[in-house]
């Protein structure tokens, strides 16, 4: 593959689609997405805004939509996404778009809050450190969720959350999961009581968008299916209580 | 809770459905054989509780998961919202509920044959 000069199209503003310009990027023969961009920035337009941080896929701040396809820049090379020798490149999706490439992440991540994706301890600093087996079922499960980077790759692939604002999204939902099998966790029923409610776990219709685009190769949707399930089990146990 | 209860309502109503569309697919290739005539169907249904009762919980538990099941749609891709989901979702069900109804209590109770 010799090509000599990318055609790069870049969507710009929160009215991405009519806010389109062409760059001319030179071609190497190593290069990811990301270094496309930095390129346009660097050489090209210094007002072009965009976020990363480690570069080797590890904070999830780098996610855009390239060729509308929600991806990890840093991660993905150029040659696997090209088209011709041309690609488009855009804010990620269902987020608001701050500027350019640069999207508002809080929605994201107050629903992992809304989902109490946050520890619930029971323990103090004064108890000894209680042991971990990790060879339980629940365990082995939590450990299937954890490499999530909060990219949201997975919350701008999954229709469901164009369609309803309130949903709380794959990952968020996932890490809802994570905590209900984990051992040191206590927030079982607040857990449950959170991924039940409006825009909860049962909104998801399990098309799977965010396991096929998660870059980590996790699998939000089965982790979601785990709550459903784990939701209309204690449904049944409190109508008999 | 109204989302997990909703959920659950039509999860056992699809639960409840399955057997009724199998043995309403059978009763259908059954009938058919050897031709169809609203006499033979009327000779079966009329006043027979088993029917009745078979055709009558197939038209609630379908009345309930439709309805749910719209009413999601209608959120999701037509963006209604708040009481007019709620009214949507009952007309839907109680639609469904009186012609379903209907149906089951002319086939059972019907005086005979119509023109
Ligand atoms: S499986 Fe659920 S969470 Fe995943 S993309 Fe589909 S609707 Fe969204
Ligand atoms: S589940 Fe995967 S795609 Fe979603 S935020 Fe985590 S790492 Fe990203
Ligand atoms: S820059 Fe950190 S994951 Fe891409």
């Amino acid at each position: 593959m010799a090509l000599d000069v990318l055609k790069v199209t870049i969507e710009r503003g929160p009215d991405a689609a009519a806010a389109q310009q062409s760059f001319d990027v030179p071609a190497y023969e190593n290069q990811t997405v990301l270094d496309v961009v930095s390129w346009v920035q660097q050489n090209a337009d210094p007002t072009l805004s965009y976020r990363f941080a480690c570069r080797v896929g590890m904070c999830g701040s780098c996610a855009m939509m390239v060729n509308g396809v929600p991806r990890w820049t840093c991660r993905t090379h150029i040659s696997k996404v090209l088209d011709g020798n041309a690609v488009t490149i855009g804010p990620l999706r269902n987020l608001p778009v701050i500027k350019d490439l640069a999207v508002d992440m809080d929605p994201f991540f107050d629903k992992w809050v809304e989902a109490e994706g946050v520890h619930h301890g029971a323990l103090t600093r004064d108890d000894p450190i209680a042991p971990v087996d990790e060879t339980t079922v629940e365990r082995t499960t939590a450990n299937t969720g954890i490499e999530c980077i909060n990219c949201s790759v997975c919350y701008a692939a999954c229709d469901t959350v164009t369609a309803n604002k309130d949903y709380l999204g794959p990952a968020a939902l996932q890490r809802a999961w994570t905590l209900l099998n984990d051992a040191k966790d206590e927030g079982r029923a607040s857990i449950l009581d959170a991924v039940s409610g409006k825009g909860g776990c049962h909104t998801c219709h399990s098309m799977g968008s965010c396991t096929a685009y998660c870059p980590n190769d996790l699998d939000p949707m089965s982790a979601i299916a785990g709550l459903k399930r784990e939701t209309a089990r204690s449904f049944f146990r409190r109508g008999r209580s | 809770m109204k989302e997990l209860r909703l959920y659950m309502a039509q999860r056992i109503t699809a639960l409840i459905m399955a057997p009724f569309v199998i043995g309403h697919l059978a009763v259908m290739i059954y009938a058919i054989q050897g031709g169809l005539s609203a006499a033979e169907i009327l000779g079966r249904t009329q006043g027979s509780v088993l029917w009745f009762l078979f055709y009558g919980t197939f038209v609630v538990v379908v009345s309930i998961h439709g309805a749910i099941g719209l009413r999601v749609a209608a959120s999701e891709w037509a963006g209604v919202k708040g009481v007019a989901l709620e009214v949507f979702m009952w007309a839907v069900g109680l639609c469904l509920f009186y012609l379903g109804a209907q149906a089951v209590w002319a086939v059972t109770f019907a005086a005979g044959v119509g023109p």
